[in-house]
C-alpha cells in the first residue's frame, strides 16, 4: 500500500485539483494515508501522532506551487518535516580531546555491533588513524573470536581478550596496551543485551564510568518495529548515548525506527549499515531517510552513486526525454549499459523510487541472467523498432527471438513490461532522475 | 514473556536466593504485572459503553505491538461493524472477540511436509536473515531433541560470517551434539551434503543446518540457500523435512517481507520467534499466520540453554494486552 502513496495522495486530491491551496478538509483525508504510511513504515505510533499533528499545522493553508499537483505539494511538506525532524544536518564522529579517544558500541543482540566494530576501524584507518577494537563481549560464544578475525582482515590489532574477566577489567587493561601500541582510537565492541536487564545495562554503565568513552554509539536494526522506542529509550536513559548508527539499511525496510529514535533520545544518526562487507558503511543523510520512510526510493543516493560511473550528459538527455515522455527502448539499452558499470542490481533498485510498484508487475525478477536476455532481445531490434516500440508486430516479434535465441513469450514480456514501466517512470520524471533499468523479464 | 499467571507465581514462592538469571527475570516480570494490571483491562475499567476514543486506544495496542497496518484495520473494521449493528455494546466483551479474533489468526494448519523414512534422520534447516538468533535457537532447540533422548547433529553451513563455526561448536559441545564443519569460506552445500552423509552413518536422530544470516532481498544468497535445499534432498531423499524461519519480536513490518521471500524461495515449514524477553510483543506473527499461514513453533525467551519454549498462542495473545 505504501509504494503508491503519491498515487493515493493525488487519488484524493484529484477532486479538488484547481485550487490552489490546501485547507483543512482536504488534507484531512490526505493526512489519514500519511499516517497509515508511516505506521506502515514502523514509525512508533505515538511519534506518528504528534508528527501528524505538526504537518496538519504546517500544510493547511500553504500554497500550492504551480508545478506541483496539491499531492506532490503535501508530500514535499511531508518530506520536509521527516528530514527535520532526523537532524537537517550530518554528524560525522566527534573526536576531540586528549588521545586515545574510546568509542563503544552498545545494542540489543544481532543489532550488528561486532560487524559495525569493525566497519568503523577501517574508516578511521583510510582517515589516518590508529584504531584498535576492544572485544568486550565474554558471553556470546565465539565473539571475541569473530571480532579477531575481521581486525585480522581488515589489519587492525585487536585486544586478545580474556573472557574469563569481567568486560569493564577487558576495556581497561586494554586501554593501557592501547596506549603503548600508539593506538589512537578505541572502539570497545560490547555484548548484545535487553534494555531491560538491569545487570547488563549496569556492566555498561560500569564501562562508561571507567574508560570515559566520547562517543557511545547505539547501533540498531533498521528493521526494528515499535518497539524501536523503548530499546533507545532506556539505551539513552542509561548512558546517554551520544549517537546512533542504523544497520541493515540494504534490505526493503521502510526504516521508521530512524525516525522513531531520533524523536525519543534526540541523538543524531551519524551512520548506516549497509551491508555485510567492511567497506558498507555511509554516512546518515536525513532527506534521503526521509524519502525512503515515505517509500519514494532513495534518489539521491543513487544519482550520487551514479555520479562517476554515469555519463552525466545522457542522463540529462534522459531526463529531458522522460518529461516529453519519450523514453523508448534505445534509452533503455543505454541504460543497460549504464548499470553494468554501477554494480549490484538489487542495491540499485533499492534505490529507485516505484520500485515497489515494480515488484508488483507479475514477471518482475531483476536477475542478473534475465539483464543479459533482455539485452540480447533488444540488441535485435532495429532501431526504429527501438524509437517506436509500437511497430513492433507479430513478424517483428518472430524476428527478434530468432535473431536474440529467446522465445517469442520473452519478447511479448518484456514488451509489456516496457510500456508497464514507461508509465511508471513518467509519473516519477518530475521529482528526480529517471528511473533506470526497470525492465527485468 | 508468556508464563500463565499461576506457574509465575509458582515460581516465585519456590525461588531460593541462589536462582539463576530467567527465573529472576521472571520474578521480575511477575511482579510488574502484579502491580499493574493489564494494558486492555486499564482501558476497559469502568467503562460502560464502546466510544470512539475507546477504539483509538485499542487501536493503539494493537499497533505497537506490531501487529501492522492491514490486520489492525481489518481487526478494528469488524469489531466497529458489530458496534454498528449492535451486536457488541458491552466492552467487556469487545475484549473477548478481539481476543478470539486475534486467535484465529493464530491457530493455523500445520503446513504438510515428509517425515523421514524410519532409520533416517530428521533433517532440520534453519534460516533467516542477520542477527535474528539462528545459531542460539539451534543450540536450544538440540538441547531439547537431546532431553527427549535424541541424538543430534549439528552442521554449520554458516561458512560466511567470521567465526559461526566456532560459536555453533561451543553450543555443540554445550549441549552434547555432535558438529559437523568445514573452515570459513567453504562451500555450504558441501558442508550439508557431507553432514548429511556422516549422520546417516553414524545413526543420528535430528540434524540441524545452521545457515549464514541473509537479507531476504539478495538474489545470489537466496539461491545459494535453495541450493542447500536441493542438495541436502540429493544425499537424504526428503531431506529437509522441516524449514524453520527465525524471526526476531523486535522486528517490525520488514518481517512480512522475510516471511514471504523466504517461504516463496524454500516452502517454510514453520517459525520460531525469539527475543521475546524484551518489550517487543512480536504481534508482527499475527500478520504472517494470517497471510502465510505457517505455523509458530517455538518462542526464544532468553539466552539460556532452555529458554526455548513451545508457542502458545492464548498466551501470546494474552501478553499482547498485558
Amino acid at each position: 500500500m505504501f509504494e503508491s502513496l503519491t498515487e493515493k495522495l493525488n487519488t484524493i486530491f484529484k477532486t479538488i485539483t484547481g485550487r490552489g491551496r490546501l485547507t483543512e478538509t482536504n488534507v484531512r483525508d490526505a493526512l489519514k494515508e500519511v499516517r497509515l504510511a508511516l505506521l506502515e513504515a514502523d514509525v512508533n505510533y505515538k511519534v506518528v501522532k504528534n508528527l501528524v499533528e505538526d504537518i496538519r499545522r504546517r500544510a493547511v493553508g500553504r500554497e500550492v506551487l504551480e508545478s506541483l499537483t496539491p499531492g506532490q505539494q503535501l508530500i514535499k511538506i511531508v518530506n520536509e518535516e521527516l528530514s527535520r525532524l532526523m537532524g537537517g544536518v550530518r554528524y560525522g564522529l566527534e573526536l576531540s580531546g586528549r588521545t586515545p579517544h574510546s568509542l563503544m558500541l552498545v545494542g540489543l543482540q544481532g543489532s550488528g555491533k561486532t560487524t559495525t566494530a569493525a566497519k568503523l576501524a577501517r574508516l578511521l584507518l583510510k582517515q589516518g588513524r590508529h584504531p584498535y577494537l576492544i572485544p568486550a563481549d565474554i558471553y556470546r560464544p565465539a565473539a571475541v573470536d569473530q571480532l579477531i578475525k575481521l581486525g585480522h582482515q581488515i589489519e587492525v590489532p585487536v585486544y586478545p581478550a580474556d573472557t574469563t574477566k569481567q568486560p569493564e577489567e577487558i576495556c581497561l587493561d586494554a586501554l593501557s596496551k592501547a596506549s603503548r601500541e600508539l593506538a589512537d582510537v578505541l572502539i570497545i565492541d560490547t555484548a548484545g543485551r535487553l534494555h531491560v536487564d538491569k545487570e547488563l545495562m549496569a556492566e555498561l554503565v560500569e564501562i562508561k564510568a571507567k574508560i570515559n568513552p566520547v562517543e557511545i554509539l547505539l547501533v540498531a536494526d533498521a528493521m526494528t518495529g515499535q518497539d524501536a522506542v523503548n530499546v533507545a529509550k532506556r539505551f539513552d536513559e542509561s548512558l546517554d548515548i551520544t549517537g546512533v548508527i542504523l544497520t541493515k539499511m540494504e534490505g526493503d525496510a521502510r526504516g521508521g525506527a530512524a525516525l522513531s529514535i531520533k524523536a525519543v533520545t534526540d541523538k543524531p544518526i551519524k551512520f548506516i549499515g549497509v551491508g555485510e562487507k567492511i567497506d558498507a558503511l555511509e554516512p546518515f543523510y536525513p532527506d534521503r531517510m526521509a524519502s525512503q520512510i515515505l517509500g519514494m526510493g532513495d534518489v539521491l543516493s543513487l544519482i550520487e552513486k551514479v555520479q562517476t560511473d554515469f555519463d552525466e550528459k545522457e542522463a540529462k538527455k534522459l531526463e529531458k526525454k522522460l518529461r516529453k515522455k519519450q523514453f523508448d527502448l534505445e534509452d533503455f539499452q543505454l541504460q543497460l549499459k549504464q548499470i553494468k558499470k554501477i554494480g549490484s542490481l538489487d542495491q540499485i533498485l533499492g534505490m529507485m523510487p516505484g520500485v515497489g510498484e515494480l515488484k508488483k508487475l507479475k514477471q518482475f525478477k531483476p536477475d542478473g541472467r534475465e539483464l543479459v536476455k533482455v539485452e540480447a532481445i533488444i540488441n535485435s531490434m532495429t532501431r526504429n523498432e527501438r524509437r517506436n516500440y509500437k511497430i513492433i508486430n507479430g513478424s517483428r516479434r518472430r524476428r527478434i527471438a530468432k535473431g536474440s535465441g529467446c522465445k517469442v513469450q520473452d519478447v511479448n514480456r518484456i514488451l509489456k513490461n516496457f510500456t508497464q514501466t514507461k508509465k511508471i517512470m513518467e509519473r516519477f520524471s518530475r521529482t528526480g532522475l529517471p528511473n533506470m533499468g526497470s525492465l527485468f523479464g | 514473556m508468556f508464563f500463565k499467571k499461576k506457574d509465575t507465581e509458582k515460581d516465585i514462592k519456590n525461588a531460593d536466593p541462589g536462582t539463576n538469571l530467567v527465573q529472576r527475570l521472571q520474578q521480575g516480570l511477575a511482579m510488574t504485572r502484579s502491580t499493574l494490571t493489564g494494558r486492555l483491562d486499564r482501558l476497559f475499567f469502568g467503562k460502560k459503553e464502546i466510544t470512539d476514543d475507546l477504539l483509538e486506544e485499542l487501536e493503539e495496542i494493537l499497533f505497537t505491538s506490531d501487529i501492522g497496518v492491514a490486520t489492525t484495520q481489518e481487526l478494528i473494521d469488524s469489531v466497529q461493524k458489530k458496534v454498528e449493528r449492535k451486536e457488541l455494546k458491552d466492552p467487556e466483551k469487545l475484549k473477548f472477540a478481539l481476543r478470539d479474533h486475534i486467535l484465529s489468526f493464530l491457530e493455523v494448519q500445520a503446513v504438510s511436509h515428509l517425515s523421514p523414512e524410519p532409520g533416517e534422520p530428521l533433517v532440520i534447516m534453519v534460516i533467516g536473515v542477520n542477527g535474528v538468533g539462528k545459531t542460539t535457537t539451534i543450540g536450544k532447540a538440540a538441547q531439547r531433541y537431546i532431553l527427549q533422548g535424541k541424538k543430534v547433529m549439528l552442521v554449520a553451513a554458516d561458512t560466511f560470517r567470521a567465526a559461526a563455526v566456532e560459536q555453533l561448536g561451543i553450543w555443540g559441545e554445550r549441549v552434547g551434539a555432535d558438529v559437523v564443519k568445514q573452515k570459513t569460506g567453504a562451500d555450504p552445500s558441501a558442508v550439508v551434503f557431507d553432514g548429511l552423509a556422516a549422520a546417516i552413518s553414524r545413526e543420528i536422530d535430528v540434524v540441524l543446518i545452521d545457515t549464514a544470516g541473509r537479507l531476504h532481498t539478495k538474489i545470489n544468497l537466496m539461491e545459494e540457500l535453495a541450493k542447500i535445499h536441493r542438495v541436502a534432498g540429493r544425499k537424504l531423499p526428503g531431506a529437509p523435512h522441516e524449514v524453520w524461519l527465525i524471526l526476531d519480536a523486535t522486528t517490525g513490518q520488514n518481517a512480512i517481507s522475510q516471511a514471504e521471500t523466504f517461504n516463496n524461495a524454500l516452502g517454510l515449514t514453520h517459525i520460531v520467534l525469539t527475543k521475546l524477553d524484551g518489550t517487543a510483543k512480536g504481534g508482527i506473527v499475527v500478520g504472517i499466520s494470517r497471510q502465510l499461514k505457517i505455523p509458530i513453533k517455538y518462542i526464544g525467551i532468553g539466552e539460556k540453554i532452555d529458554d526455548l519454549r513451545p508457542f502458545n498462542a492464548r498466551d501470546f495473545v494474552q501478553a499482547i494486552f498485558d
